[in-house]
């Protein structure tokens, strides 16, 4: 058979960036490079005693299967899996991650969102569970679950992230892990609700509340302290995650959730909120979500998560094929609003480049951002760098150590490098 | 019912209503409910409310000794924390007391917590992890008693209850600084 003509892709001039193969990300914009317009003319035609099937794939030739109650992923996708590993003797206690490099866009599949647990998931029949508000208030009041389903709702996109994310991070030795294993204790989702403040109001709190301790219902009795003017501001009682009901391992029948704080405040299985005049100083305010500082002392109710991003392609596991052009892409969040800016360096922090933010851009949500970059087969180190909305920027991984004492683990949000040698290999560096 | 309270609303003058409605800017945030919260009793608030602050408030009746505890400790606890506390196979909950500013801190309940009404509260709800909730108010306060007389926060004869317990002095009460609501750098 004779050769389809191809017609040529029209040259697109690169226009280079901080060098190292590293394009502008108007390029990415305008789509230009990705566009190849391979056009294919004169295409083979089907002989008279063919039918096309000869040439179609097998599932073109057969009927599909039927429907389903529930759509499970693509049997190809059977790896795409939360990673956790389970302690003998303490199975419900402790984490499993979201595998982010194998996922695309920023909201996170409700099966794949990060987990932890203090003491397992609670298997909670929602028609015997209620939400109590007591203490500080003029009218103490229990509230089902049907009874929140009639109050006014509002959905937000936000990212959750565990204060322990990244821990291995402050290792000696950079740990050769995915980018899941390493980050994944962060996920983003759409969280539809009630306004917490909405019950607030109804109870009546009185002048001398100042916080609100929050109890999940689960075999923990979790709680935090959680300051008064959070929840009157955008504190949520979410009842739906992604547009279902909030699952099993996300606090089902419902959670709290207080945008931008750390992941253990968004207590789980809510069941109890105690208006009161102070911090209790709980068990995951001291011992756990406290920060030792170099003199001994230790921050304590440091809520906010910090602006923090990361490389996910390419990263460990995902190696490149020689090369050629790619796409850098990660993720970027802040807990104090919208991440305004990431900037992508190849040459482990000579020369930085601003990426793209691929949309949508929203404050306290998971944020994409992508950068072409032709490699050019030598050994290189790629970092990413987010500002924030207030200029905060992500420290140095040894700014960022040298602020707490040894050991500490919460609140890391370092810039994080991943190496690629002359074979395309990546592996997890620290610069 | 209710739009009685509020008919002296119509005697303030048009011209308040901005600078009224400015004072309660976080009410704002709140929208209109259906109003279908249950009124909870007095009794159902005390049998769920379990927070025990650290000036005392919510510590139940009931005592327990140093060696009452010691009993508590080997049946409930010794085989997750190991003898006295000291871990393995999982948390260590005594000693480390002093070593907070070193190049090797251990943070455990005695040497990092700043008040002992968290080792009750927790115990009280979190534990033994097999079985929360099951230990008497006696068997906390006695367990509390035991691991705080380890490292000598308490002596060998004492009685926790809840007047003596928020009273007990932890070795590093004054090491925390609140971070929330200013930024302490």
């Amino acid at each position: 058979m004779k050769n389809p003509k191809v017609k040529k892709a029209a040259k697109v001039p690169e226009e280079t960036a901080a060098g190292n193969g590293l394009l502008n990300r108007r390029a990415l914009l305008r789509g230009a490079l990705f566009s190849a317009g391979l056009a294919a003319a004169n295409a083979s035609i089907a002989k008279a005693d063919e039918s096309i099937g000869t040439h179609a794939p097998i599932w073109m030739k057969t009927p599909g299967r039927s429907f389903s109650g529930y759509g499970m992923p693509a049997k190809s996708q059977a790896n795409v899996k939360r990673i956790y590993t389970i302690v003998p003797g303490d199975a419900g206690t402790g984490s499993s991650r979201t595998p982010l490099h194998l996922l695309e866009g920023t909201i996170t599949p409700n099966g794949l969102h990060y987990e932890r647990h203090h003491n397992g998931i609670p298997d909670i029949d929602p028609a015997k569970h209620e939400l109590y508000i007591h203490g500080m208030v003029k009218r103490p009041l229990a509230f089902s679950v049907d009874a929140l389903k009639r109050y006014p709702m509002e959905t937000h996109i936000h990212f959750l992230e565990c204060s322990g994310n990244s821990a291995v991070m402050i290792a000696k030795q950079p740990e050769q892990s995915t980018a899941g294993a390493l980050n994944g204790l962060v996920s983003c989702s759409e969280w539809t609700g009630v306004r917490l403040a909405t019950l607030l109001a109804e109870a009546g709190v009185t002048k001398e509340a100042k916080w609100v301790i929050a109890e999940g219902a689960d075999a923990a009795a979790m709680s935090r302290s959680i300051p008064l003017e959070k929840c009157l501001d955008d504190a949520v009682i979410a009842l739906f995650q992604n547009g279902e009901a909030i699952r099993p391992e996300q606090g089902f029948p419902m959670r709290l959730l207080v945008p931008g704080f750390e992941g253990n405040m968004n207590v789980k299985w809510l069941r109890r909120l105690n208006v009161i005049d102070r911090p209790v100083d709980a068990r995951d305010e001291t011992s756990h979500y406290t920060e030792l500082l170099p003199n001994g002392k230790a921050y304590q109710y440091m809520f906010p998560m910090g602006v923090k991003s990361m490389i996910l392609k390419p990263s460990f596991g995902i190696d490149l094929k020689g090369q050629g052009l790619y796409e850098i892409s990660g993720l970027a969040w802040s807990g104090a609003g919208i991440v305004s800016k990431v900037e992508v360096s190849v040459d482990g922090g000579k020369n930085w480049t601003q990426a793209a933010l691929t949309g949508p851009v929203l404050p306290r949500a998971l944020t994409r951002f992508r950068l072409p970059w032709k490699w050019n087969g030598q050994p290189s180190v790629m970092m990413s760098r987010a500002t924030d909305e207030t200029g905060a920027v992500q420290p140095t991984r040894s700014d960022w150590l040298a602020q707490y004492g040894p050991g500490q683990i919460y609140h890391f949000n370092a810039i994080q490098g991943w190496g690629v040698n002359a074979n395309g290999t990546v592996k997890n560096v620290y610069v | 019912m209710s739009t009685s309270k509020y008919k002296y609303i119509l005697l303030i003058p048009v011209f308040l209503l901005p600078v009224i409605a400015f004072a309660f800017v976080p009410a704002l945030f709140a929208q209109q409910g259906p109003n279908l919260g249950r009124p909870l009793t007095p009794q159902e608030i005390r049998n769920i409310d379990i927070t025990v602050e650290p000036n005392g408030k919510g510590l139940p009746a009931g005592s327990g000794s140093v060696s009452q505890g010691a009993a508590v400790y080997a049946k409930n606890c010794q085989y997750c924390h190991g003898p006295k506390g000291e871990g393995k196979p999982f948390n260590q909950l005594t000693g480390g007391v002093g070593t907070l500013a070193t190049a090797k801190p251990v943070k455990t309940p005695v040497s990092y917590w700043p008040v002992a009404t968290t080792l009750f509260d927790y115990i009280r709800r979190a534990m033994p992890l097999p079985a929360p909730e099951s230990l008497t108010n006696d068997e906390v306060y006695a367990v509390t008693a035991y691991l705080l007389s380890i490292d000598g926060v308490v002596p060998k004869d004492a009685v926790l209850d809840a007047k003596s317990l928020p009273k007990v002095k932890m070795p590093n009460r004054n090491g925390f600084v609140h971070w929330h609501p200013k930024p302490a750098r």
